[in-house]
C-alpha cells in the first residue's frame, strides 16, 4: 500500500484504472450487442431470419457469419470509407461536438453505478479455482493483504443527481446537432427532441424522489446496499418492491428520454427524415446511433440500480446465503463477488433485451399523445406517488 | 348532433401500460418460440433461404417458366402458326417459320423467342396453342439476368430447358409445430 508515484497511490491508481477501462469495455461491447440484437431479436420475433448474409470467407468453402455479428463489422468498415457529406454551411465546432454531447454523457455516468460488491483481492485470489493465476494470488497475499475495494469507479455521495446533471446534457447533443446542420428539418427534429426529453426528464427525476425518500440516500452504493435488506424477513427491499408506480413512470420516462419506440418521435426514422442527425453521415451517423445503443445499455443499468437491486442477489450477503428459514449457505468471498457480478449483468441483460422488445413491439405515438402522457399523466402520478411516500415515510413505515 | 360514437377511455387504457404489456406480451412468445426453434438447430422463421433454398409448395397451376414440348427426334413439336404470339398481350413472343424437312410437317420455327422479362405470364400461349407445343412449369426462380438481352429465350434454351429444384426440402411454416 507504501508504493507511491508523484503522491498517487499506484496500487489504487491501477485498481481504478482497470475498474473504469471495465466499464468503458463492457458499455462498448454492449453498445456493439444492442446493434447486432436490434436487426436479430427484431428478426427472431418477427419470424423472420434476419441479417447473416455477410461473411468472412474460410477455407475449404466454410464461410464466418457469426449470426449476423459481421454484419456489424461490415457496417463499420462502410461507414468509415463512405463519404463524410456534410452541409454547404454549417457551425463547424458545434457540429462536431455534438457527437460528443450525444455520446459521452451515457459512458460517463455509469462511473457511479457499483457493479459488485466489495472485492478483497487477497481473499477473492485465495480460493482453489482462481490459484492458477500466475504471480497475482501471491502478490496480494503477501504485499496486500487487507487491501479491498468497491467495484464502482467512482463513489460520489452525490450519485444519483451526478446521473440526471450529466444525463440532461444529453440534450445538447440533440439540439446542437438538429442547430449547427444549418437545416430546417434537423432543426425542428431538434425542437422535438428538446422538447421530448425535458418533459419527460420531470417526470423521470420525480420518480425517483419517492426511492430518495425511502432509504434516505442519494449515493448509489448506499441506494444499493439498503435495497439489499429484507422487509418482513423475507422480501428484498428491491426499487420495484416498495415503489412500484415509480417503476412504471420512470421506465416509461427513461425510454422517452432515449427517444425510442414508442417514443422516437425526434427521429422517426422512415417516415419523418432522421431529425436531428440528418445531416450527418458516414461515420458520424454511426456514432449517433451507437450512442443510442449504449443509452438502452445505460437505461437498463439504471432500471436494474434504482428498482432490482443493482448487484445484489436475493438473500446473499458477504459469506454466504441466509435464506428467510433460517438455513445457511457458505460461498467463498470469490464465489459471492463473481455471483453479484453476474446478477448484475444478468439483470442490465434482461431489461436490454426488454427494451428492445418493447421498441419492436409498439406504434408510435403522436406528438401531443406524447406531450399529455408526459405532463397530463406521468407527471401527476409521479407527484401521487411522492406524496404517498412522503405520508407513508413520515408516519414512520418502511 | 353527434355522429361519431367514440368509447371514453377509461385510465387503464390511457396509461398504455396494458395494452403495451399485452403487445410485448405477444412478440415475447413468438420470440422465445423461434429462439427455441433456432436453439434446436431448426429454422425459427417463416422465410426462404432463397439461392439455398426453393419452394417445393408452388402450386402445380402455377404459371412459370415456358418450354418447349419436343418431338421423339428431339424437333419442337411447334408449327409455327404463330397463334401464341398473336394472342401475347406483352407481344413477347417472336417467331420466324421456316418448311420443314419432314414431308408430313408443313412448317417449323426457325427463330422463337420468348422476351420473358417483357413476359407477363397470362398463359394464353399456352391455351392458344392447338398442338401443345407449348407449356408453363410452375417453377419460376431462376428466371434472371444480367441484361435485359439475356432474359430473351431463344429456341435452344426453351427446348433445354429442365427445371431443377433444390434438394433441400423446406416444408411450409406452421407455427404451431
Amino acid at each position: 500500500m507504501e508504493a507511491n508515484f508523484l503522491g498517487i497511490n499506484v496500487v489504487k491508481f491501477w485498481t481504478y484504472f482497470i475498474l473504469a477501462g471495465g466499464i468503458f469495455a463492457f458499455m462498448f461491447l454492449m453498445g456493439a450487442v444492442m446493434s447486432w440484437s436490434e436487426r436479430k431479436q427484431s428478426a427472431v420475433l418477427q419470424d423472420r431470419i434476419g441479417a447473416n448474409r455477410a461473411s468472412i470467407p474460410l477455407p475449404f468453402g466454410k464461410k464466418l457469419a457469426m449470426w449476423g455479428f459481421i454484419n456489424n463489422l461490415a457496417d463499420a468498415i462502410k461507414c468509415l470509407i463512405k463519404e463524410d457529406f456534410k452541409p454547404g454551411v454549417y457551425d463547424k465546432l458545434m457540429y462536431n461536438l455534438a457527437i460528443f454531447f450525444a455520446f459521452v454523457p451515457a459512458v460517463l455516468a455509469v462511473a457511479v453505478v457499483p457493479f459488485a460488491g466489495v472485492l478483497k483481492p487477497a481473499e477473492f485470489f485465495n480460493v482453489s479455482y482462481l490459484k492458477w493465476i500466475p504471480y497475482l494470488p501471491e502478490y496480494f497475499a503477501k504485499n496486500l493483504p487487507n487491501f479491498s475495494f468497491r467495484l464502482q469507479v467512482a463513489d460520489l455521495n452525490v450519485g444519483l443527481l451526478f446521473i440526471f446533471a450529466v444525463g440532461g446534457v444529453s440534450v445538447f447533443g440533440a439540439i446542437l446537432a438538429g442547430w449547427s446542420s444549418n437545416n430546417k428539418f434537423s432543426m425542428m427534429g431538434a425542437l422535438r427532441s428538446a422538447s421530448q426529453m425535458i418533459s419527460y426528464e420531470v417526470s423521470m427525476g420525480l420518480s425517483l424522489v419517492g426511492i430518495i425518500f425511502i432509504f434516505q440516500t442519494v449515493n448509489i452504493w448506499d441506494l444499493v446496499q439498503a435495497q439489499s435488506e429484507l422487509a418482513w424477513g423475507w422480501l428484498p427491499k428491491w426499487g420495484i418492491f416498495v415503489q412500484p408506480l415509480a417503476f412504471f413512470i420512470f421506465l416509461a420516462a427513461a425510454v422517452a428520454e432515449n427517444k425510442r419506440v414508442p417514443f422516437d418521435l425526434p427521429e422517426a426514422e422512415s417516415e419523418i427524415i432522421s431529425g436531428y442527425f440528418t445531416e450527418y453521415s458516414a461515420f458520424k451517423m454511426l456514432l449517433f446511433m451507437f450512442a443510442e445503443f449504449i443509452e438502452i445499455v445505460f437505461v437498463a443499468i439504471m432500471i436494474a440500480t434504482f428498482f432490482f437491486g443493482g448487484y445484489t442477489v436475493p438473500y446473499l450477503l458477504a459469506d454466504g446465503f441466509y435464506f428467510p428459514g433460517g438455513s445457511y449457505v457458505h460461498l467463498s468471498h470469490a464465489t459471492v463477488v463473481i455471483l453479484q457480478v453476474l446478477s448484475f449483468q444478468v439483470k442490465v441483460f434482461f431489461f436490454a433485451w426488454f427494451l428492445q422488445q418493447m421498441r419492436w413491439s409498439l406504434p408510435r405515438f403522436r406528438y401531443d399523445q406524447l406531450m399529455q402522457l408526459g405532463w397530463r399523466i406521468l407527471l401527476p402520478l409521479a407527484i401521487v406517488n411522492l406524496i404517498i411516500t412522503i405520508i407513508i415515510v413520515a408516519l414512520g413505515g418502511l | 348532433m353527434e355522429y361519431v360514437d367514440r368509447k371514453k377511455r377509461g385510465l387503464t387504457i390511457q396509461v398504455y401500460y396494458r395494452e403495451i404489456f399485452r403487445g410485448v406480451w405477444i412478440t415475447t412468445k413468438h420470440f422465445f418460440r423461434n429462439l427455441w426453434k433456432w436453439l434446436t438447430f431448426r429454422k425459427g422463421g417463416v422465410v426462404i433461404l432463397y439461392p439455398e433454398e426453393t419452394r417445393p409448395d408452388m402450386s402445380p397451376n402455377n404459371r412459370g417458366r415456358h418450354v418447349l414440348v419436343q418431338r421423339s427426334n428431339g424437333q419442337p413439336r411447334c408449327v409455327a402458326c404463330k397463334m401464341c404470339a398473336t394472342i401475347c398481350p406483352a407481344l413477347c413472343i417472336t417467331i420466324e417459320a421456316e418448311e420443314s424437312e419432314d414431308p408430313n410437317i408443313q412448317r417449323r420455327p426457325r427463330v422463337f423467342e420468348i422476351d420473358v422479362s417483357h413476359c407477363i405470364f397470362c398463359g394464353f400461349c399456352v391455351e392458344a396453342c392447338p398442338v401443345d407445343a407449348i407449356r408453363m412449369l410452375p417453377q419460376t426462380n431462376e428466371l434472371v439476368g444480367y441484361n435485359r438481352f439475356r432474359m430473351i429465350y431463344d429456341k435452344e434454351k426453351l427446348l433445354t430447358w429442365h427445371p431443377t429444384v433444390s434438394d433441400d426440402v423446406v416444408y411450409g411454416y406452421n407455427p404451431k409445430a
